[in-house]
């Protein structure tokens, strides 16, 4: 293993987006028979530089080597004749089509559309390294893990010995994330060259041989992954200390504030997402939400928000003095209108929570523009408290009048917490608050959150990193389905049991499947 | 995967690529736009000596006399510029909401019926009282006939777009109708000036200044536009539903109820627009009195975006290259599309400047040099 020779080396990548240095000076070698983690905070560069690898983008200096000859890699296409494929963290597959005419779907060669030879070879590559895909199931069919292996088996059929996968374990429950590694290990062992880009330290420690870190577009090193720890990593992607534990403050004053009875809730097409859901979220608790994506949570936050039309069920507010109000089916107005403050932080930030070409300003009058009795809306109220949210949660940004949708993912939403709190709320909804944050912002997320926990605020919190929903929340509902998988205590939760209770009803079954 | 494969393909290296501007400065993107009318003037110079022999610079002389020449064509220009805004000023709102209202020809051809009806049926009423009837009923045809694919819009979620030009060639043959039934005299096809003798439902003028009012009114909506827009509450919801449906439901905006309001409001801006062209200066109505100015105030508006401010201009720049380019076609006895080409060249270059105002086009370095040893 002393002298082997780079399958790709990078030398003195950069790249620039506009103002941008996305990438600055990278340097980077990547082994066969290694899995190499790529780890970094979010806008790094991580992804731009694995994106040139891929042909994606074409750096502007730099040059890049395939078994020490210099290549220009200028497609995919031509990424692809090098052996290198990668696996975006968006899928790119045809919904209608099998997995194996998305497979074959694009390839050059003659006689690549033998769908009868090519769902031969695709069971030849799952039998080599364990995949479990059936060439004939239709990709809207299949769950996002399954997608997601369709993608791998795309890049091994077509010969790639290279392979980059972004963020792979970000949308899989623990038992997939276990199946996963799995082949990786494999695929290993078998001598392709393997990157992962991730920004999950204990996934780097379990999986990878080799880390290297990027900050701010530039390569600060790579190690042996087996003499580092967690710690050193995160200095090296931060570049200073920082605290890696979240605050669990004793939960003070608990009384209930919403309770949920019942409740059936259908999307558009009429599909059933939320099925017979109950429970009581308290004043001074943080409330976790864990699910697969699409599981129901986003339903669940926005008919409580009174955003979604609800077919059966109620939801109670219940006011400090013991009395209660109904607000099934009331609209925000409404609800505000009837005393109950209440503060949604939405998954979708820029397309709900903000208005991505407003600037600061505006946005911070969002909720509270219908104040007063005058046709015009008042300016200087939503300016003084957007000054207060930048000055306090310390946004970067060059001025007020910045349209949000210029702040960097941190900033966006600091501004949307901010505004959301700045309301002394009794009831915090929010989903998937820290998604795509770099490391400080999520944990000023987390501190403002546990701050609203102190008030007396009950906190509903649908997380997806259910190491962070362990860590943060006080008590962790489950949906399956559209339908309460079970309520376990924070504490005390074991991750493999709320993983379980994610992929099957109260999860009781622990065996292998 | 053989290695003369992979030193074939070599140094491919893309010629330039286009990205996304950040911002730039207000200086630095009039520079842009001022360097693209120039280009533009060279451009249609070469043309036109090379099509017809021509002296560009006299042409260009001929275009700005048609719009300058004397006083009455400057207070044609001021006309035509003002009803021109009126119509953009009209689509505003709606266009600010993304709610693509073309068809701003048919709002102003019904206000415009409307008026004519009035003043032709109504002539018996006193005159003020005749006039604030024309005025209020101009005004509501309008604003039906942008209501209706807006209540459509609203409820199903139609495509306002086929919608609302549809509903053009309904007020079109609508107006023809009328223009059949009062013709004057019969057979010939013209309405004729109304009440051309005792002068019944025509606007006052000013002084000697016929179109004076016109241009005063126009003024106000402008400004009154410009206000809702900026500082209303109104104004606040139209940008919110113009952005995202989902963040406007998020606060609590209904959003059909913001659709329709607006469209009202369009709609009846248009009306007054048929309005003052008929009580105003034309004292007459054919069917093609908006004369394609609800589609030139779709780029009147666009050009601006979508600021009554900016408007002025472009209205200002429109207005003057059609009297322009007439004015060449007549001076110079050519077809009246020659006028037209030139217009369209400039359009193109003042269109095509905003490119450049957004996106930047980064060239290749002299760095990819190393494949060649």
């Amino acid at each position: 293993m002393d002298n082997r020779i780079a399958a790709v080396s990078m030398r003195n990548i950069k790249k620039v987006f506009g103002t941008v240095q996305a990438n600055d000076g990278v340097n980077l070698d990547i082994y066969r028979g290694e899995i190499l983690s790529l780890l970094g905070e979010n806008g790094s560069g991580k992804t731009t530089l694995m994106n040139m690898l891929s042909g994606i983008y074409y750096p502007d200096e730099g040059q890049i080597y395939i078994d020490g000859n210099p290549v220009t890699i200028s497609s995919p296409y031509e990424a692809f004749t090098y052996g290198i494929g990668m696996i975006h963290q968006h899928f790119k597959l045809v919904d209608v089509f099998t997995a194996a005419e998305n497979i074959v779907l694009g390839l050059k060669e003659p006689g690549g559309l033998d769908l009868a030879k090519a769902s031969e070879k695709i069971r030849q590559i799952c039998d080599n390294y364990g995949f479990d895909v059936d060439p004939n199931q239709k990709v809207y069919n299949m769950s996002v893990s399954q997608k997601q292996t369709v993608e791998i088996v795309k890049v091994l059929y077509r010969g790639a010995d290279i392979l980059i996968l972004d963020e792979p374990t970000a949308v899989l429950t623990p038992q997939e994330v276990d199946k996963l590694f799995a082949v990786l290990r494999n695929m290993r062992e078998d001598g392709k060259a393997i990157v992962i880009i991730t920004h999950k330290l204990h996934e780097v420690e379990e999986l990878s041989d080799r880390v290297a870190v990027l900050r701010k577009g530039r390569f600060i090193g790579d190690m042996i992954t087996k003499e580092t720890n967690a710690q050193e990593m995160t200095n090296m992607m931060v570049g200073h200390e920082v605290k890696l534990n979240i605050e669990r403050p004793e939960p003070q004053n608990v009384k209930p504030r919403i309770r949920v009875d019942g409740l059936r809730v259908r999307s558009r097409d009429g599909i059933l997402k939320l099925d017979d859901v109950s429970f009581t979220a308290y004043a001074g608790e943080i409330l976790g939400v864990a699910g697969i994506s699409g599981c129901g949570q986003k339903e669940l936050l926005e008919s409580i928000a009174g955003l979604k039309r609800v077919r059966s069920g109620t939801i109670t507010y219940i006011n400090d003095d013991g009395t209660e109000e109904d607000i099934t089916g009331r609209n925000p107005v409404d609800i505000a209108a009837k005393g109950v403050a209440l503060s949604f932080v939405p998954e979708d930030r820029l397309g709900m929570g903000l208005v991505a070409n407003m600037d600061i300003t505006d946005n911070m009058m969002l909720r509270s523009f219908r104040k007063g009795r005058s046709v015009f809306t008042d300016q200087k109220t939503p300016k003084e408290l957007a000054q207060k949210v930048v000055d306090e949660l310390d946004v970067k940004t060059s001025g007020l009048s910045t349209p949000v949708s210029r702040l960097s993912g941190g900033n966006v939403q600091k501004i949307l917490v901010g505004r959301e709190i700045s309301s002394s709320p009794t009831v915090l909804l929010s989903a998937y608050v820290v998604r795509g944050l770099d490391i400080n912002s999520s944990y000023t997320i987390y501190d403002l959150i546990n701050q609203q926990k102190k008030n007396g605020v009950a906190v509903i919190y649908v997380g997806e990193d259910l190491d962070v929903l362990l860590e943060l929340c006080d008590r962790i509902l489950v949906l399956c389905g559209g339908k309460v998988s079970g309520i376990v205590d924070g504490p005390t939760a074991d991750k493999r049991q709320i993983g379980m209770m994610m992929t099957r009803l109260g999860g009781e079954t622990s065996d292998e499947q | 995967m053989s290695s003369n494969n992979k030193t074939a393909i070599k140094n491919k290296e893309p010629f330039f690529h286009i990205t996304k501007r950040k911002h730039m400065e207000w200086y630095q993107s009039w520079t842009v736009r001022i360097l693209a009318i120039i280009l533009a003037l060279v451009i249609c110079a070469v043309i036109t000596s090379i099509t017809t022999g021509l002296d560009p610079v006299s042409v260009y002389g001929t275009m700005f006399k048609g719009a300058f020449g004397t006083q009455r064509k400057i207070w044609i220009l001021g006309k035509e510029v003002a009803i021109l805004l009126c119509v953009s000023l009209a689509l505003t709102p709606a266009f600010r909401m993304k709610f693509w209202n073309l068809g701003g020809e048919g709002q102003v051809l019904i206000g415009a019926l409307v008026t004519a009806t009035c003043m032709i049926y109504l002539k018996s009423l006193p005159q003020p009282l005749l006039i604030v009837v024309m005025l209020v009923t101009s005004v509501a045809a309008g604003a039906v006939w942008a209501g209706i694919p807006a209540f459509f819009k609203a409820k199903w979620d139609t495509n306002e777009t086929l919608f609302t030009l549809m509903m053009n060639y309904v007020a079109i043959q609508l107006v023809a109708y009328f223009v059949i039934v009062w013709e004057v005299p019969k057979g010939s096809g013209n309405v004729g000036i109304i009440n051309q003798n005792e002068m019944q439902g025509w606007l006052p003028v000013i002084g000697d200044y016929k179109y004076l009012l016109n241009i005063l009114i126009i003024a106000g909506v402008t400004i009154a536009m410009h206000i809702y827009l900026k500082y209303s509450k109104h104004g606040y919801e139209i940008s919110v539903v113009g952005e995202s449906y989902s963040t406007a439901r998020y606060v609590g905006i209904r959003v059909g109820r913001i659709i329709l309001r607006t469209l009202l409001l369009s709609g009846a801006v248009c009306g007054l627009a048929g309005f003052l062209m008929v009580a105003g200066t034309d004292h007459t109505i054919t069917t093609t009195l908006a004369g394609g100015r609800g589609f030139l105030g779709v780029m009147v508006a666009w050009l601006a975006h979508f600021s009554p401010g900016g408007m002025i201009l472009s209205s200002f720049l429109l207005g003057f290259l059609e009297r322009g380019a007439s004015e060449i076609s007549a001076m110079y006895q050519l077809n009246q599309s020659f006028g037209d080409i030139l217009t369209g060249i400039i359009l193109f270059f003042i269109i095509g400047s905003e490119f450049f105002i957004h996106y930047k086009l980064s060239f290749r370095k002299k760095a990819g040099k190393e494949g060649e040893e």
